[in-house]
């Protein structure tokens, strides 16, 4: 389910929606999992800070400015580009991370989607709306096709 | 190699212009190119073509070189894979992250 411009997974979570709301928004439960320790509680129009706890990464700052607390349904926030290898916040506007719950018989249907990748550099952003009838991912593979098959 | 945030954010930049993926295609299908011919071919002026290419260069998606007395142009698929790579690693992160969040809340 990858389009090139947006990332989406869906998982079926065995357990309530309000539980799974708990947590994704609790930022100290959210710290457990996402391997993050944040200095402060998630509210919307502010930002959070913390820092990875992902071994090996520990040097990886962690930054999320929450837009949407939809209990219990939409979670979403922007999180600044850091380069991977160094930890260096990044130039480039952030991506958009959402976390949609939906109840399925008491389980929980959760679907994270992290958008906005083709709008790192501010120069596209215009071009992008005269590119909505075709893809990244049509692009992308129209090329590599030709390209393989010389 | 996988691209960082930064290297990928040349990459989509460089894509996202309609100009530039045509020339960019003209070059995946037809093979190396000199300025002149892209700008037959896309419909487009000299200086144009040539800024295009410019930006498609840092990107890492085209290389050129003198052939004879001309400069040609030719596609570099790998700058191509490499954005697709990104966005995959992007993607692992996330699996890592759901799987540790299912054992979390059903626990």
């Amino acid at each position: 389910m990858n389009n090139d411009d947006r990332i989406e997974r869906e998982i079926l979570l065995n357990a309530p929606v309000a539980r799974v709301w708990q947590a994704l928004t609790d930022h100290r439960q959210f710290g457990e999992w996402f391997l993050v320790d944040l200095e402060g509680p998630f509210e919307v129009g502010a930002t959070t800070t913390g820092h990875t706890t992902y071994p090996g990464y520990e040097f990886l700052p962690f930054e999320a400015a929450v837009e949407r607390m939809d209990e219990p349904r939409l979670f979403s926030f922007r999180w600044p580009q850091c380069d991977f290898e160094t930890g260096t916040r990044l130039d480039e506007p952030p991506t958009l991370v959402e976390f949609h719950l939906e109840d399925r018989d008491g389980k929980t249907l959760l679907r994270v989607v992290e958008s906005g990748f083709e709008k790192l550099s501010p120069e596209v952003r215009e071009r992008t709306l005269r590119m909505n009838s075709s893809g990244w991912s049509e692009q992308i593979g129209n090329i590599l096709r030709y390209v393989e098959r010389e | 190699m996988t691209a960082t945030p930064h290297r990928a954010a040349a990459l989509f930049a460089a894509l996202g212009d309609e100009t530039r993926l045509r020339v960019l295609l003209r070059l995946a299908q037809h093979g190396p190119a000199s300025i002149a011919g892209l700008s037959t071919d896309a419909d487009v002026s000299r200086q144009a073509v040539t800024k295009h290419l410019r930006v498609l260069s840092r990107a890492g998606l085209v290389s050129g070189r003198r052939h004879g007395r001309e400069h040609l142009w030719r596609c570099r698929p790998a700058g191509l894979t490499e954005a697709q790579r990104y966005l995959a690693r992007v993607a692992e992160q996330w699996d890592g992250a759901l799987s540790r969040l299912k054992d979390f809340v059903e626990a």
